[in-house]
């Protein structure tokens, strides 16, 4: 069973109009059909506008389809009867390291999702401690969050959803303020939790290196899924992914140059082995060609 | 026209729990026209270093020159450096609070005491510069994405007609094509105006397609200063300051290193292409001849 489905969802942002009376609608969300299987990594690209964080914010229900349906883990994320399941499920990661945290020390922010769900206290602590230990900030348990780096408020703002025990966990965008050193550090924590927990992940990013690991891509363009598949799949589209001013990784880039000037080069290489061993085959191919 | 430190120190809150040296002796020029870059870890100094460049923090010893002039001299005109070195801070538009983008962006040559037409004209010259389009100028701020917002906010600061432009981190939380799009504008105000540019990035892919010289910064002292291709041939003493050369010039190295004679110092993908297009091609007249 797939633990995110959308059906034909759209959504629509209503907003008052220039005279001040009008509602007028604009539409964020167009139609997107999604199925995701339990324990996969995925990624989410696309300019900021293109719809990805509100997709996003259906899957634990802060946002409710116009039309169309979401389900999570087989629930109807409509059906408010349902909605401290479904926000169980599916945690939620956001950009701003500084808005999440709100405990004074970090164990107590990490603390707070299982109190609030009524665990018994033993079982919190028990909790607080795997938690921090798969982000790796354990050793911070009795730090004040104010003192942490970005991308250590962020792995604690991880941590906090992970003591929820949700299967599923959205990161909109988590990296974004942070330097590549923090950077590395959530990417790592988000892999770490799909690797060793099965935790299906949602990644909301811009930075190409944080994308070719993903089992599978989205590229979302106005509201719709412009393509999926592969990291090697979608980054053999270099033409099209250029043409909506998307990124490609550095080497992708370089590669697709290389071929286009007519060396023998497969398509869709994302990284410097790949890219520097296909080059050496070309000058092996070349040198024996007589 | 030019930016210069000499022997700049500096400690935060000295003679308390607190106390932390952020800057180690720096001597550092600017000159006049350049687009340089300073790149550097978290905590490694860099924004503590670009606000001694327009007095916003006074060295706790060492010199200024601006223009060859002490500006912690006693009557030195502050004020006035200030505008002619405009620092646009990371996240800027955090910082709009006008009722509308072209009032916000009148906002500091108002201050600087120019008549109403010099500074409406200021303003939409600034505004033009940045490339946000006239049917946004009497929108609020909050109206306006991310990319544009911080459009506005970097146009406030040319509409002081700066000399010197710093900008910290302005592409950080944009998507590919804000970013694009900010860096390609300022690039233009640089050619086309001669506006001394220093960027704070933490983007090597950034930094190698725009500055002509890299300072390094780790632990509060400059670790490089250099030109791009110079600096990131150190790509393995950088990763230990918890930096990184772009990706092409890690795949120029690993070409390199298989005997294939390309040129280790393309940053760029442009340059790296051409690089090895030329080596396959002299191989090819090699094989032939």
């Amino acid at each position: 069973m797939s633990i995110i489905q959308a059906k034909k969802l759209i959504h629509d942002y209503q907003k008052i109009g220039e005279d001040g009376k009008t509602e007028v609608s604009s539409r964020a969300v167009d139609g997107v059909d999604l199925d995701i299987a339990p324990g996969q990594f995925i990624a989410i690209l696309g300019h900021n506008g293109s719809g990805k964080s509100t997709l996003a914010k259906h899957i634990n229900a802060i946002l409710l389809p116009t039309h169309g349906t979401v389900y999570v883990d087989g629930m109807d994320t409509k059906d408010a009867e349902k909605l401290e399941d479904i926000r169980r499920t599916a945690g939620m990661v956001f950009q701003n390291p500084d808005n999440q945290i709100i405990g004074t020390v970090v164990d107590e922010d990490v603390a707070f999702g299982p109190e609030n769900m009524g665990v018994p206290t033993p079982e919190i602590l028990s909790r607080v401690e795997s938690s921090l230990k798969s982000v790796g900030m354990w050793e911070y348990r009795d730090h004040s969050p104010n003192r942490l780096s970005g991308g250590q408020k962020q792995r604690v703002a991880i941590a906090g959803v992970v003591a929820m025990e949700p299967k599923c966990i959205v990161l909109d965008e988590p990296t974004a303020m942070l330097d590549p050193m923090g950077r590395k550090e959530v990417i790592r924590a988000a892999q770490k939790l799909n690797r060793e927990k099965q935790v299906t992940i949602l990644l909301i990013t811009h930075y190409m290196e944080e994308v070719i690991e993903a089992d599978h891509v989205i590229v979302m363009d106005q509201g719709k899924i412009l393509m999926q598949g592969t990291p090697r799949e979608v980054f053999s589209r270099v033409e099209e992914l250029k043409e909506h001013r998307l990124d490609v990784p550095q080497v992708t880039m370089l590669a697709y140059e290389l071929k286009k000037s007519g060396l023998p080069l497969p398509d869709g290489i994302l990284t410097v082995q790949e890219l520097v061993d296909a080059l050496d085959a070309a000058r092996a191919q070349r040198g024996s060609a007589e | 026209m030019s930016i210069k430190l000499e022997h700049v120190n500096y400690i935060y809150s000295p003679g308390t729990a607190y106390e932390k040296q952020a800057l180690t002796d720096i001597c550092l020029e600017f000159p006049d026209g350049q687009f340089a870059g300073i790149i550097g870890h978290t905590g490694s100094g860099k924004s503590t270093l670009i606000q001694h460049l327009n007095g916003l923090v006074r060295a706790t010893s060492g010199t200024v020159y601006y223009n060859g002039e002490d500006i912690y001299r006693e009557d030195y005109p502050m004020k006035d450096l200030r505008s002619r070195v405009g620092l646009v801070f990371q996240y800027p538009e955090y910082q709009l609070f006008e009722v509308d983008v072209f009032s916000d962006v009148c906002f500091g040559p108002k201050n600087l005491g120019l008549p109403k037409e010099e500074v409406e004209k200021r303003a939409y010259h600034a505004l033009q510069q940045v490339g946000l389009k006239e049917k946004y100028f009497k929108k609020s701020p909050f109206e306006l994405s991310g990319g544009q917002k911080r459009r506005a906010a970097i146009a406030g600061i040319l509409a002081m007609q700066p000399e010197v432009l710093i900008l910290d981190e302005p592409t950080a939380g944009l998507d590919p094509k804000g970013r694009d799009d900010i860096l390609d504008q300022i690039q233009l105000l640089h050619r086309e105006q001669g506006i001394t540019v220093v960027l704070v990035s933490h983007s090597m892919e950034d930094i190698a397609r725009y500055v002509e010289r890299i300072v390094v910064m780790d632990k509060g002292r400059v670790r490089f200063n250099d030109r791009p291709e110079k600096v990131f041939e150190h790509y393995r003493e950088l990763e230990q300051i918890g930096l990184a050369a772009p990706q092409v010039t890690y795949v120029m190295q690993a070409l390199r290193e298989r005997g294939m004679d390309v040129d280790i110092h393309a940053a760029t993908v442009e340059g790296a292409a051409a690089s090895i297009r030329s080596y396959f091609g002299n191989f090819e007249k090699r094989r032939e001849g």
